[in-house]
């Protein structure tokens, strides 16, 4: 589903941020990618969303290459894959129903299908009494479950979620990462970037660990 | 595969595409209908903020039109005069007085001429001397160098003048016959040097209004610029993005004609009574033309379209450079 064949990332002044960097990971599969901070984990989520593109290598998502895609192709590029954001990236004047609504008011769907579908989205991250609420006064597990009905509403193939559980109690992030598993088992490729090692090295999936930008094991 | 079953493939692909363009059709029309609704929802949400630019707009678009009004109006009493009331036939040098006075009696008869007056060349000599000051040297010539002069005043249900000229220039003892235009082009020019400066300050108005909106609209993009990034980090396109703010700039431009079309119909309300009388002392039924209903629906429509322009200057020069980091 995704596959990275010796991608390397210099930025402009000359940092490599990701080198040589060859992984393929299948349709059916939750991969998690960690590292210290500052090892490549978002530059390579940021690879596989166009918001970077590779100086060398090649990248190829759902059977795309991503170098084929020009500029007019990455909003359709970035509507195949759900993204989860770190900081959440909701939009604090509209509530939650709206923000979990955006990806398919952006894809054209009708209003009544928006209706349905949001509200399973919500009711799926259980915050179904919250769709009225404004993120604000939502705790910051609650947005990040906003933010996560926001990246499966309109049923990606991909998603990727970047520290999900960054500032969530251990509790709190046990039941996310059961959400994420949740949908890879109905079919959707997961890439999840995280530095919790003690709570995803109990969940048995594939850990892509990144050291320097150099991909140094990838182990079950 | 057979080729009946290729050409059924072939039909259900055509129709599963034209399903889908249908599908995009339509999520791009209701993509504007909920951009223009919520255009409008926020422009009339900062009703003070939204007054305010309508006003500056408004002035600005009311100005331009005000002149043109002013000149129409200018125009239509000016074509009221666009014919002199008076033909001057100057009579050759060799016609005599008995001609000059038999000529004078048959153009008193015509029914198209209601008063002819004669000036004969003594008395023009006379007047001449008497008010140029040159009468010494009047005095000095041998010979009167003036012709003789028949004054024609149309009968008022007379064609138009040019044809008289055209035919009483043709009788043998006339020299010339002249239609007192210069100060009838004066007016002309004078109109015309009038109509190029309302051109002119139109279009340094109409540039203004573009520059504003522009400004207007840029600080909107500016105040949404994280959800910008967070449209285009999940899939929006650039026009999805730009829709809003081009709506934005059309309510905008829309309001501004609309207050700019009240402007004038109240500065015309304002000085109509005054005008009134004035017409009255003059005699005139002459009375102060408005922008009448579609002349305001043009300046509501200029509005819209220049708020479109500004909009779409600001969203082209900035919107591109927002993006997710």
């Amino acid at each position: 589903m995704i596959t990275f064949d010796r991608v390397s990332k210099r930025y402009a002044e000359g940092h490599e941020a990701l080198s040589e960097i060859s992984v393929e990971i299948r349709q059916d599969e939750l991969v998690f990618l960690t590292g210290h901070s500052g090892a490549g984990k978002s530059t390579l989520l940021r690879l596989i969303m166009l918001i970077e593109c590779p100086s060398r290598g090649q990248l190829i998502v759902d059977g795309q290459n991503l170098a084929k895609i020009g500029a007019r192709g990455i909003p359709g590029h970035r509507r195949n894959i759900g993204v989860v954001f770190q900081n959440h990236q909701l939009l604090f004047d509209r509530s939650v129903y709206h923000n979990v609504a955006l990806p398919l008011v952006i894809a054209g769907y009708e209003q009544r299908e928006i209706g349905r579908r949001v509200r399973a989205a919500l009711d799926k991250v259980g915050l179904l009494a919250k769709e009225r609420a404004l993120p604000i006064t939502l705790s910051g597990g609650e947005q990040q479950r906003v933010g996560i009905a926001r990246a499966v509403v309109a049923r990606p193939r991909i998603l990727l979620a970047d520290e999900p559980t960054g500032n969530l109690d251990p509790a709190l992030s046990a039941e996310i990462m059961q959400l994420f598993e949740a949908f890879n088992q109905v079919g959707v490729t997961v890439l999840i970037a995280s530095h919790d090692l003690a709570l995803i090295s109990r969940l048995r999936h594939r850990i892509l660990t990144l050291r320097d930008g150099r991909l140094v094991s990838s182990r079950a | 595969m057979s080729a009946a079953a290729e050409s059924k493939t072939r039909r259900e692909g055509a129709s599963a595409s034209r399903a889908r363009l249908r599908h995009r059709f339509n999520a791009w029309l209701n993509h504007h209908r909920l951009s223009a609704a919520d255009s409008l929802a926020r422009v009339l949400d900062n009703p003070v903020s939204s007054l305010l630019t309508w006003l500056v707009i408004g002035i600005a678009l009311a100005l331009p039109a005000a002149l043109d009004v002013a000149l129409d109006n200018a125009r239509q009493l000016s074509d009221k005069w666009d014919s002199p009331a008076q033909l001057s036939l100057f009579l050759t040098a060799t016609a005599s007085a008995e001609q000059a006075r038999e000529f004078h009696r048959e153009l008193q008869e015509r029914p198209d001429i209601a008063v002819v007056v004669l000036v004969s060349r003594e008395e023009a000599l006379a007047e001449f001397s008497l008010l140029s000051g040159f009468a010494d040297v009047l005095d000095s010539l041998d010979s009167n160098p003036l012709p003789d002069l028949l004054l024609v005043t149309p009968a008022p249900e007379a064609g138009p003048l040019a044809a008289l000229q055209q035919e009483l220039s043709t009788d043998p003892r006339v020299a010339e016959a002249v239609l007192d235009m210069a100060w009838l082009e004066r007016l002309n020019t004078l109109m015309e040097l009038s109509r190029r400066m309302v051109l002119a300050l139109g279009g340094v108005l109409v540039a203004g209004v573009v520059l504003i909106l522009g400004n207007t609209i840029r600080l909107a993009i500016e105040s949404r610029r994280e959800e910008i990034v967070v449209i285009k980090l999940v899939g929006g396109s650039n026009g999805f993005v730009r829709r809003p703010f081009l709506y934005t700039g059309l309510w905008y431009g829309v309001g501004g004609g609309f207050f700019a079309a009240l402007l004038v119909a109240a500065a015309l309300w304002f000085l109509g009574e005054p005008v009134a009388r004035l017409a009255e002392l003059y005699q005139s039924s002459f009375e102060l033309g408005g922008l009448g209903m579609m002349g305001s629906l043009n300046l509501v429509v200029l509005g819209g379209l220049l708020g479109l322009a500004g909009a779409w200057l600001a969203v082209s020069r900035h919107l591109r450079r927002i993006t997710p980091r």
